[in-house]
């Protein structure tokens, strides 16, 4: 028995779209090409189909598990899909666009490290296509991929692909986003999608499952800057372990090695790591995303919700921080209402001092004027904090960068938001 | 691979471990929903992981429905015992002496929707807060809609649709009193990669996954162990085959696969070429589209 699986990397992905565009077809065939769907799931979905009418197999049904999706033929919330193929494991989450599409679209994407935009080759760039690709670039995803879907409609021409492909660069200029690709595919015949096309010689490039195999997802994690948020602190009651003082966390970005000289913050007192341990035995060096126990070489009074970082590269403590911030809620704020703010493990008071502008994330324009907080919005806020935040830019760093607002009546999370 | 990049197993192992971390620092009474199955045997092995080298700070509640096969009750008690974990064994048979429960008649009777008012009323006595399991989002579609961190109202209620949305690495598990959760930290694995970590950390199974020569007895399309709890029905028979279960639930309710995997190599080759999901076998899951969702909103694990 070979050992490949187990040196496999994960890709998380995210899609989003609409009902017809071809998303469904084309995951299906990701699914059904890989050999990620067993045949009682199929035969299952055979049936309900024609339960329901269907003259073909829809494989939405597959994780459209919930009752009211089932009967109502809609994806509530967002579905989380496996596959895997000799060398890659993958997580689709998928995202439904309609009622919560902001809620839904920002939470599939802040954990992707690639998202997969559908266009139909019939339509060209929609308003949902700018939609999901600003949010795509909003939570720095740092892949895109764009699948100019149903080629097959339009006689596979070049010049349809082409066309665009340009409309679509003319938009995106104006994201933050540095690695696009694009695709000719039909999800339906099976163009590019796992095979090479045979109907577009004049596509030179590489199939759908070819790019998410081989994309280069290893420098997506922030390997420079050391932040080490303690989760727990760890102190074995047994007599062998009696001093043992243990930081429990997973690093979320830089290399931590026995030896460095740390920081921990927000007191300020400096040590040196005496020790990385494992269950395994300790290890040399820990780095982004490993989940370790550190120890320190002095005893400093340290716990839940501080962070350990190195003496010359240390983030910005402060009580006032500008976030961009989803709000998710069906209610806006009440005014000057206070929430939780979870930020890695710290968890302070918050107030939203001021709201600055609005975004249209249709257009990208910057709506002063209206400033009333509503679901699905996306706002620029300032917002001032009980104690101060071990906080980073999201843009340097997608875990110390990011920050979720809860609401204490209810204990909702109602928004979430990037540091910027 | 990069010197700095970890295999998709070490991610999902890191991801569940910090999961687990942050319920003992979220929660004042966590426990782990203990069933003797491998996913609650791998989330305890990540339990153990993450507080190494303290001991494991939950205690393993075991829902005993009394329909339990031998193997597992006996591997339970030994890995209880020799990780110096704690023990909360709340009984069936102990909600239908009180009458909180009536058994189940008829052709198709089962224990299995009669341990939710046990799972409820131990949560209630107990104090728990939060409860481990080990629920993948891969094995069943309503699962697939379920959170990390997911919220049960003051009745252990399921809301599918109003759930609160998880973004990057922060879990919010906050609540009222009366409330708890269900956190689910191998969310991510496919029954795939459950068989490779066993494999790759050599952790300890019950001997059932492993192919073996049993009584058993042909019946809605699988191979229902012989015990005590079964009646025969005309034109069924006991005959002795070799095989293996790929998912434990009740011994009157799961079903096991003709197999040769006597060894855990031969049993991940056999998983990689499955043409059939795992728990095809169940018939818990086959009394409706919808069960699995029906009996989650209620309580179910």
């Amino acid at each position: 028995m070979d050992n490949t699986y187990l040196d496999m990397e994960l890709l998380r992905f995210t899609t989003a779209g609409s009902v017809d565009d071809g998303k469904s077809t084309l995951i299906g065939r990701l699914l059904y090409d890989s050999k990620s769907i067993f045949e009682d799931q199929l035969d299952q979905v055979e049936t309900s189909s024609k339960k329901r009418g269907l003259d073909h197999t829809d494989l939405a049904l597959l994780t459209d598990g919930l009752r009211d999706e089932r009967e109502q033929g809609i994806t509530i919330d967002v579905a989380y899909r496996y596959f895997a193929t000799p060398k890659r494991k993958f997580i689709i989450a998928d995202t439904p666009g309609h009622i919560q599409y902001t809620r839904n679209m920002v939470t599939g994407a802040s954990t992707a490290n690639l998202a997969l935009i559908l266009i139909d080759a019939r339509h060209g760039v929609v308003e949902q296509t700018c939609r999901h690709s600003f949010i795509a670039s909003l939570l720095q995803i740092p892949h895109l991929v764009v699948c100019i879907n149903k080629m097959d409609l339009v006689d596979y021409s070049e010049e349809v692909f082409e066309k665009i492909k340009a409309q679509y660069e003319s938009f995106a200029a104006k994201l933050d986003v540095h690695d696009i690709r694009f695709i000719p595919i039909s999800a339906l015949k099976g163009d590019n999608v796992v095979n090479k096309s045979e109907k577009m010689s004049w596509y030179q490039g590489s199939t759908l499952l070819y790019t998410l195999e081989n994309i280069h997802i290893a420098s997506d994690q922030n390997h420079i800057d050391c932040r080490f948020p303690v989760q727990t602190v760890i102190r074995p009651k047994q007599d062998e372990y009696h001093d043992f003082r243990g930081y429990a966390g997973r690093v979320a970005g830089g290399v931590f090695k026995k030896g460095d000289e740390v920081a921990v913050l927000p007191s300020g007192f400096t040590s040196k790591i005496q020790a990385i341990h494992t269950m395994t035995g300790e290890i040399d060096e820990a780095f982004a995303p490993m989940s370790v126990t550190m120890t320190l070489e002095d005893d400093i009074d340290l716990g839940r919700g501080d962070m350990i970082v190195r003496t010359h590269n240390r983030p910005d403590v402060s009580q006032e921080v500008d976030i961009m911030l989803c709000w998710f809620n069906q209610t806006g704020p009440m005014p000057r209402a206070k929430f939780t703010l979870m930020h890695a493990s710290n968890e302070v008071k918050a107030m939203i001092n001021k709201v600055q502008y609005k975004l249209d994330i249709n257009t990208l324009h910057r709506n002063e004027e209206d400033l009333d907080i509503k679901m699905n919005d996306i706002l620029r806020v300032s917002v001032r904090t009980t104690k101060p935040l071990m906080k980073d830019s999201y843009r340097k760093n997608r875990l110390t960068g990011s920050v979720i607002l809860v609401d204490d009546a209810t204990n909702e999370t109602v928004a979430a938001g990037m540091i910027i | 691979m990069s010197k700095y990049n970890l295999t998709h197993l070490k991610e999902l192992e890191s991801e569940a471990i910090y999961v687990i971390r942050e319920v003992f620092a979220q929660f004042e009474k966590p426990g782990i929903l203990f069933s003797g199955g491998k996913d609650s045997i791998v989330v305890t092995h990540l339990a153990r992981k993450a507080f190494w080298p303290a001991r494991i700070p939950f205690p393993l509640v075991h829902i005993d429905t009394g329909h339990n096969f031998p193997e597992t009750i006996a591997f339970r008690n030994d890995l209880a015992k020799e990780i110096g974990a704690e023990l909360v064994v709340p009984l069936v048979q102990e909600s239908i002496d009180k009458g909180r429960v009536r058994e189940e008649t008829g052709k198709d009777a089962s224990r299995n929707w009669l341990q939710i008012t046990t799972l409820l009323d131990a949560i209630e006595e107990n104090g728990f807060d939060a409860l481990m399991g080990g629920a993948r989002r891969d094995e069943e579609k309503a699962r697939a809609k379920e959170r990390f961190f997911s919220h049960r109202d003051d009745f252990g209620q399921w809301d599918p649709k109003n759930q609160r949305p998880e973004l990057w690495n922060i879990f919010n598990g906050k609540k009222n009193f009366g409330e708890h959760f269900r956190v689910f930290p191998i969310s991510n694995w496919t029954e795939m990669d459950v068989w490779q970590y066993i494999l790759s950390e050599n952790i300890a199974i019950p001997s059932l996954y492993i192919a073996h020569n049993r009584d058993v007895i042909r019946r809605g399309g699988t191979w229902l162990p012989n015990s005590e709890f079964i009646k025969l029905r005309e034109g069924e028979e006991i005959v002795n085959k070799k095989i293996r279960f790929r998912t434990l639930g009740d011994i009157t309710i799961t079903g096991g696969d003709e197999s040769d995997a006597d060894t855990l190599e031969k049993i991940v080759a056999e998983v990689a070429a499955a043409r059939q999901t795992e728990r095809g076998n169940r018939a818990d899951d086959k009394r409706s589209e919808t069960s699995m969702e029906d009996r989650k909103k209620e309580g179910y694990f």
